[in-house]
Parts: C-alpha cells; structure tokens; sequence
C-alpha cells in the first residue's frame, strides 16, 4: 500500500510541534486505519526516545584547570593592574621607589646649592636663611642646603634639607619643624608626599566613578 | 545566568583570566556533551571541548555580548568537530589509548562504520549502540539531532549555530530523523 508523502510530511512536522490542527487531525485519522504510516510514526518516535536516552557525560574533573593552563599567558599589564588593585598601600611605596628613585637620588646628589622658598621678607646670609626678629613669615619655609634662623616666625611649616635649624629664644613656628640630613630621611620625606598624592589619586577616582554612577542611576 | 555570563565576560575582556574560568565550569559539561556525540570518542572530544574554549577566550573580543554567550560557544565547538570529522584521519589515536578499555587501542577497537557480528551487539550496551548509530549519521543530519535531542536547542538556535537558513535545518532533521529510524528500529 503507498500512501500519499505528505502523511510523512505531517509526522515531522508533528515531530517539530508545527503542524496545524487540521493537518494534525487528517494525520491521526489516518494513523488509526493505516498500519504501514502507524509503524513508521511508532519508529521515528522510538529512535528519538533512544536518541533522548542516553545518558548526560560529564566533562572530565580536570577539564576546567586543563583549558585555564593551555590559554595564551595573560598580557603582562593586566597582572601587574589587577596586583596593584589587590595592594593599594604597596602600590604607594613602589609607584615612589620605581618612577622617583631614580631622579631623586641625583637631585640629592648634584643639588648642592642654596635653595629657599620664596617668601618676600626671608634674609638670606651667605648659606643661612633668616626669618628677621619681628618679621611674620606666610607659608611653609624649606631650606635647601643651607641653615635656617628663625628669629622671628613662620607661619607655617619650616623644612630644613641638609642644613640645620636654629631657633631663637624669641623664634616662633605655627607649623611642623623638620631637618633633614640623611638620604633615608630624604627619601621618606618624599614617599610621604607621594603616598599623600597616591592617596588623593585614588580618593578623586572613587569620588569620580561615585558620580558617574550616581548619574547612571538617574539616567 | 546571562547576567553572571556577560559580567565574566567583561572581567575578562579587561584582561583578568581568571574571570574566564567560571565560565568554562557552567559550560564544559555541555560542550564536551556535544563534541563527544559528535565525534563518539571521550578523547577526541576533550580534545575538541578543550579546542573550543581556548579559541572563545582567544576570540571574545568580537563575540557581540548582546547575544547569546552560548550560541557562539556551541557555533564554535561544532565547527570544530565538522571538521574533525571531514579531515579524520583513520589513524587518528590509533596508538593512544581509549578510555575505559584497560589498556586496549584502536587497533584493537572497532572502526564505528563498519557493522558488527550480530553477537557482539547483544554484548554492547544499548547506549554504546545508540552512541554508535549517532556516529553513524552522516555528518550534516548528526549535528542537527546532536543539537535538537542532546542538547534540546530550538531549531532557531540551532540555525544560528550551524549559520544555516531555518529551511535547511529542518530538512536536515527531517532527514536525520529518518535515518534513525532506519538504524534503531531494530534495537
Ligand atoms: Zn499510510
């Protein structure tokens, strides 16, 4: 007995749930009087059943640590990013000994001569610096390969580098006094501002993405 | 799940490796499933899975992230096994060993395309048997009921997959269907 294609047709499209409900119909009327089409139909049926059955494999356990090993190595910047967002504070120290070491030690190497703030009513005498008796000096003073006599005061901090600080009786410093003679101290007196700067940079940052968030949730 | 994906995603396009290996736990299971109905060998089909992620991670900067993470990870493990299969080698882990078999190799194995002894069917598990009649399926039928009965992917996803009109996935289903039915009425 042959029967028409379509009825075949209409099997698979059963199959794939797309077929209309008079097609769907016409094919089971002639399920029921056909034997041959009935066999065919219960086959296709029972092939995609095994088909379903078997059973769901996993992947190997070492599957996932495999595929991480054989990726290409991660480009360099990235690692050296994402450590220094794991250190923030070492990140502090090696940005300062990396980028500033280097031109640091010669500044303390070849600067040699007097340097000073520059504040209008400072006396400067061979390699001393004099804040005069009676004088009010505005401003942080930083001496430079030289002393510095305070006789009148500093309103502010006064930083003597490789020099030395001589206070009069009558001498005054609103802010911090502070010698530097060694080159540890040197360095760390730069590391201080730099990790004051590093500490700025991050806070802006966060304060920044803060606001650009903000506005994201606005929009 | 897609949310969890795309933020992986994105960790990774920024460089972080790591991110990417979470991705490859929620999706190797799947992958090394196809690539093992596909191919009918768990070595190959490490092989391929393997192949497949690396090739991901190697290419995610022009996967789009507004589609389907999944689609383009299945479109790029298929093409890995299509062509596997069409350049197969017969020699191909003839010497290596095959899991499971204490030691045996392929030289002691069975080719899939030859029929056995009406005996060592019996002996066969019905799943090693429905196994090797997928493998029998000529290549374009056996990835589209790979994707529709193993994987349960709706015919659209399976067309992006495959990059084939919707047309062409159903005859080929229709046809793959077939000769199943052909293969394991018997069974
Ligand atoms: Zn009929």
């Amino acid at each position: 007995m042959k029967c028409p294609e379509k009825y075949i047709a209409y099997m698979h499209e059963y199959l794939d749930e797309e077929i209309s409900k008079e097609d769907a119909l016409e094919l089971k009327a002639h399920l029921i009087k056909c034997g041959d089409c009935h066999r065919h139909f219960q086959e296709l049926e029972k092939s995609l059943a095994l088909v379903k059955s078997v059973a769901h494999i996993s992947a190997p356990d070492d599957f996932t640590m495999r595929v991480m090993n054989a990726l290409p190595k991660e480009k360099k910047k990235v690692g050296v990013q994402r450590w220094f967002r794991q250190h923030p504070m070492l990140t502090a120290a090696s940005l300062f000994i990396v980028l500033m070491m280097g031109s640091l030690l010669s500044t303390w190497n070849t600067e040699k001569a007097l340097s000073v703030s520059k504040q209008p009513n400072l006396v400067i005498d061979h390699d001393t610096v004099i804040v005069p008796e009676g004088e009010v000096v505005k401003g942080d003073v930083v001496v430079r390969n030289g002393s510095l006599r305070v006789e009148g005061q500093i309103d502010g901090n006064a930083t003597v580098i490789n020099g030395e600080n001589y206070m009069a009786s009558a001498g005054q410093v609103t802010g911090d006094v502070e010698e530097i003679n060694a080159i540890f101290e040197w360095i760390w007196y730069h590391m201080k501002n730099t990790a004051k700067e590093v500490v700025n940079f991050f806070e802006d940052k966060e304060n920044a993405e803060e606001q650009s968030l903000g506005v994201a949730v606005f929009l | 799940m897609d949310a969890i994906i795309k933020k992986r995603i994105k960790q990774v396009l920024k460089g972080d490796q790591n991110a990417y290996a979470e991705i490859v736990e929620l999706y190797k299971d799947k992958v090394y499933q196809l690539c093992y109905r596909m191919l009918g060998n768990r070595h190959e089909a490490e092989d391929m899975a393997q192949e497949a992620f690396i090739r991901a991670y190697v290419n995610i900067a022009s996967f789009n992230i507004e589609l389907k993470f999944s689609t383009w990870l299945y479109r790029i493990a298929t093409n890995l096994c299509i062509d596997r299969i069409r350049k197969k080698k017969p020699d191909y882990y003839l010497d290596a060993e095959v899991s499971g078999t204490d030691g045996l190799t392929m030289y002691s194995q069975i080719p899939s395309d030859t029929r056995l002894p009406e005996d060592e069917v019996e002996n066969m598990e019905l799943q090693d048997i429905i196994q090797r009649e997928i493998s029998n399926l000529p290549e374009k039928y056996r990835s589209v009921i790979v994707l529709k009965y193993i994987e349960e992917l709706s015919l659209n996803e399976i067309s992006e997959i495959l990059d084939m009109p919707l047309g062409t996935v159903k005859t080929r289903i229709h046809r793959g269907r077939e000769a199943l039915r052909h293969q394991l009425r018997n069974v």
